[in-house]
């Protein structure tokens, strides 16, 4: 990515001759931070339209496809829709927490791309606690979730609240514990560093058996964490009206339903950038091209993003109960008993290098 | 069994009735039907099910008909192991008050029956759990399957 | 709404929620108060009458060919059935004896519609635990009925076909091979429908053990159809008063005996199964003939009461019909499967989560017109 280093360093060197150090880093930071709306913007339309383009395919039918060539625009159009509705809100509801509501799923959701290691250079902020701020700013999430279904005042929005609070705590052991488990190979936190130890192949293939059921374990809670189908209960349409969501409309609810994809969109970044290697190519076919890291990435993340929309057309719903069996008696104790099958791998150094 | 022999069984109860009195015909119908006075209904109901030679375990239609003078409730029964089929009348004469014993104690399909017949004809059944209005709202006025229910809004007469 | 019951009981913990008459899973304007602790029911009282039309009042003033016409509103899921229930009925009190055709091509057409029915009710059944996608593939195969319907009767949802003493017009010359080429699509789609739905572990799941009906409470309850034959009751009217040509086929009864959804869910699959089997026997030996018997055109039965009982998609559908000789009936009660299935969702509800509500009440499949008439 010569190109894109250069032009980054050319805006670089050209923001801080112009202006004294501090404004020069600060417009330099609210500079990042729009390509990352942009980017977070672009994201979130692309993905709504593969959700219906996918569940089309998979109910036999087209999806939309008058809005722009294959309804590309369809998601645009959606968005002006939402933009231009009124901004409704119940009498008794808390006002204050019910605006605050969606500003803490989204703020999240920001936060967490700007983390992501897209390239090699391509990276906002490569902190040394990588993993550990990613998972710490998903558990913010569930406080936006619980805070709408509480003060939106109805009885139904309360029940799908706490049913998502629930779920979401729950899994969000088994996402840091299954990651925890890859670490173990890695010994750093830090995710460019991760991406370094994957020349010697990705680590879904160095651990072999161990980090199969890690990234299997990761999966089904990755899909658990953002509240999507089998484990949509918190939305479940045929139950409960919209759950936590009823009572807003317009944007706020765009900013929801964005935050769901995003998140969607994260998890499966996640998994690329731990299992299977980030912007590395396979067997490094095409380490010539630092360039094409970009690809590699979103290609490998598409590939899980649409697993898990796989999911939500195929299964049904699990139940609150069965839900937290799951998790508590049957995830959890994997779990740990893979923390040690790892760690006794490591410890022998039978990981497969190449 | 046929027709012939549960009118011969159930004739067999009679004394144990306070009325004492049953009226069997078979004619305009294709099964036996008995008519009851409302003292005897449930006590007859009850033995029909729990005699092991007739034990018509199955209510399968409960309709509240209105015979011009009188109110009545007609019981249709079904016996799951001996296949017969049976036909119990009650009626009264009283149109203001009609009360009938409930049999939901007997077959529970009865309860949700007995408040459509309270519904549409007014007939009132005692030790009912729920006895309310099934279809119509609660504040409805009169009893539409009665044959001297008048509506001038709602109904078109030809 | 009557709360008497409800305030009498009511402890601090518990709190209301009030499922309809607008509800994604109550199949129709059906509204239940549900009273509920955290997720337990701890009771449900269904109140009806949203979408009441007093067909029985109607019946009164209607002459007996405009009376099958109403029947089609009923349960409109099984429509031709309902039309089948009220022209048996009015053929037996006139003693008129159809053509054997008639009796083939009737059972045929409400074989197909029991298929259709049982195809609606699988994809919304999907829906309601959750897998959206079923919906599409059931009404891809329900497609193919309502196209063979159109043809020959007319009409998609409402058919009308049946008339007092024979059909309404003879079949399409396309019929017996639409229904071939139905039939053999539809025999390599159905285990599609085992494989993406029956198998699914978080399915059975969802089912198994949930919504326990025992025979004894399924007779006492007056349970029929599906639900009845899911409990162990032997309760199917075509095997018990075989009617048109359902003495000359033979087929098994689906009987199972755990009583749960997942029991009812099987049984209707099977059934599913079994109605096509009953059609296969019947297509290829249409008997040549008339397609209905004249009768006067302004019916009036004889004196008497008559009744006759038919197995709809439902379960067993009842006409009664109180005549006093002239062209009306004197009093016509519909005996509907909906309204006794529909008394033991209590009994089955009690204990269970929400989820485990909407779950069973899927599997007692009710089309609330057919309750409210």
């Amino acid at each position: 990515m010569n190109l894109s280093l250069s032009i980054t360093k050319n805006i670089h060197d050209w923001l801080f001759s112009m202006m004294p150090e501090t404004v020069a880093s600060l417009t330099e930071m609210t500079l990042i931070a729009t390509v990352y709306l942009a980017v977070f913007a672009v994201t979130g339309l692309f993905l709504v339209l593969l959700e219906r383009k996918v569940a089309a395919w998979f109910q036999l039918r087209l999806g939309p496809n008058r809005v722009g060539p294959w309804g590309l625009l369809q998601t645009m159009a959606d968005a002006l829709k939402l933009v231009s509705k009124e901004l409704t809100g119940t009498v008794n509801a808390d006002k204050f927490l019910y605006n605050l509501a969606p500003y803490f799923v989204i703020i999240t959701a920001l936060m967490a791309l700007a983390v992501l290691p897209f390239s090699g250079e391509f990276q906002a902020f490569d902190i040394n606690i990588g993993i550990f701020f990613l998972i710490a700013i998903s558990s913010i999430g569930v406080i936006g979730i619980l805070l709408a279904g509480w003060s939106s005042n109805n009885k139904f929005a309360l029940i799908g609240a706490m049913r998502s609070g629930v779920q979401t705590i729950s899994y969000e052991l088994s996402v840091g514990l299954s990651l925890l488990t890859v670490i173990l190979i890695t010994g750093t936190l830090q995710l460019s560093e991760i991406v370094e130890v994957q020349r010697n192949g990705w680590l879904i293939v160095q651990g072999h058996i161990p980090a199969m059921f890690a990234f299997m374990i990761y999966m089904i809670s990755g899909t658990a964490e953002t509240n999507r189908a089998p484990f949509d209960l918190v939305e479940a349409e045929s139950e409960l009206g919209a759950g936590f969501h009823t009572e807003y409309s317009g944007m706020k609810f765009a900013y929801f339903f964005l935050a769901e994809f995003i998140n969607m969109f994260i998890i499966a970044s996640i998994a690329t950038t731990i299992f299977f290697g980030a912007w590395l190519s396979p067997f490094g076919i095409t380490e010539s091209l630092p360039w094409l890291g970009v690809f590699w990435f979103l290609g490998k993340t598409l590939v899980l993003v649409f697993l898990m929309m796989w999911f939500r057309w195929t299964f049904p719903r699990l139940r609150i109960d069965q839900l937290l069996t799951l998790e508590w008696k049957y995830l959890l104790p994997l779990n740990l008993m893979n923390i040690v099958l790892m760690a006794i791998i490591v410890w022998l150094n039978l990981t497969i290098q190449f | 069994m046929t027709n012939e022999a549960l009118q011969n069984l159930i004739s067999t109860w009679v004394p144990d009735f306070i009325s004492s009195k049953l009226e069997f015909t078979e004619e305009e119908s294709q099964f036996l039907n008995i008519t009851v006075q409302p003292a005897d209904l449930h006590k007859l109901l009850a033995r029909l099910k729990s005699n092991s030679k007739t034990n018509f375990d199955y209510l399968f239609c409960l309709s509240g008909v209105d015979w011009g003078v009188e109110l009545g409730v007609v019981y249709h029964l079904e016996s799951t192991t001996h296949n017969h089929m049976i036909v119990v009348k009650v009626k009264t004469e009283d149109r203001d008050a009609p009360v009938f014993d409930s049999v939901h104690d007997i077959w529970k399909t009865a309860e949700f029956h007995e408040c459509e017949a309270f519904d549409f004809f007014g007939v009132q059944f005692n030790n009912h759990p729920n006895l309310r209005r099934l279809f119509l709202t609660e504040d409805w006025d009169g009893f539409p399957l009665r044959k001297d229910y008048v509506d001038d809004i709602n109904m078109i007469v030809k | 709404m009557e709360t008497s019951t409800i305030n009498n009981n009511f402890k601090s913990e518990e709190y209301f929620i009030n499922m309809g008459p607008q509800h994604p899973a109550t199949h129709g304007v059906l509204r239940l108060l549900l009273t509920i602790d955290g997720e337990t029911i701890k009771n449900v009282e269904p109140d009806l009458g949203y979408i009441h039309r007093s067909i029985e009042k109607m019946c009164e003033r209607d002459s007996y060919q405009q009376i099958v016409h109403l029947t089609d509103r009923m349960d409109y899921l099984s429509s031709n059935i309902n039309n089948e229930a009220v022209c048996l009925a009015v053929e037996n009190a006139l003693q008129i004896e159809v053509p054997d055709r008639v009796k083939v091509i009737r059972t045929i057409i409400a074989e197909l519609t029991r298929i259709a029915s049982h195809n609606l009710w699988w994809g919304v059944m999907g829906m309601d635990v959750g897998a959206l996608t079923t919906y599409f593939y059931a009404f891809r195969d329900r497609e193919m009925i309502n196209d063979i319907f159109e043809e020959t009767c007319g009409a998609r949802l409402t058919m009308n076909y049946n008339v007092p003493g024979g059909l309404m017009f003879d079949i399409h010359p396309n019929f017996v091979k639409r229904v071939k080429e139905f039939i053999a699509h539809f025999k390599t789609k159905l285990p599609e429908y085992d494989t993406l739905l029956t198998n699914n572990v978080i399915f059975q799941k969802r089912m198994r053990g949930v919504g326990l009906l025992s025979k004894e409470d399924a007779i006492s309850y007056g349970a029929s159809g599906p639900v009845g034959r899911g409990s162990g009751y032997s309760c199917d009217v075509r095997k018990i008063h075989p009617y048109s040509a359902l003495d000359k086929v033979t087929f098994n009864e689906a009987l199972r005996t755990d009583g749960d959804s997942f029991a009812r869910y099987e049984v209707r699959i099977q059934e599913m199964w079994e109605s096509i089997s009953i059609i296969e026997q019947l297509i290829d030996n249409i008997p040549e003939g008339d397609y209905k018997v004249e009768t006067n055109a302004v019916i009036k039965l004889p004196k008497g009461e008559f009744y006759q009982k038919v197995e709809t998609a439902r379960g067993e559908l009842g006409v009664y019909i109180i005549s006093t000789g002239t062209k009306n009936p004197y009093r016509l009660k519909f005996r509907s499967p909906g309204f006794s299935n529909l008394s033991l969702l209590n009994h089955i509800a009690v204990g269970g989560k929400i989820g485990d509500l909407v779950a069973s009440m899927a599997t007692l499949d009710l089309v609330i017109p057919d309750i409210d008439r």
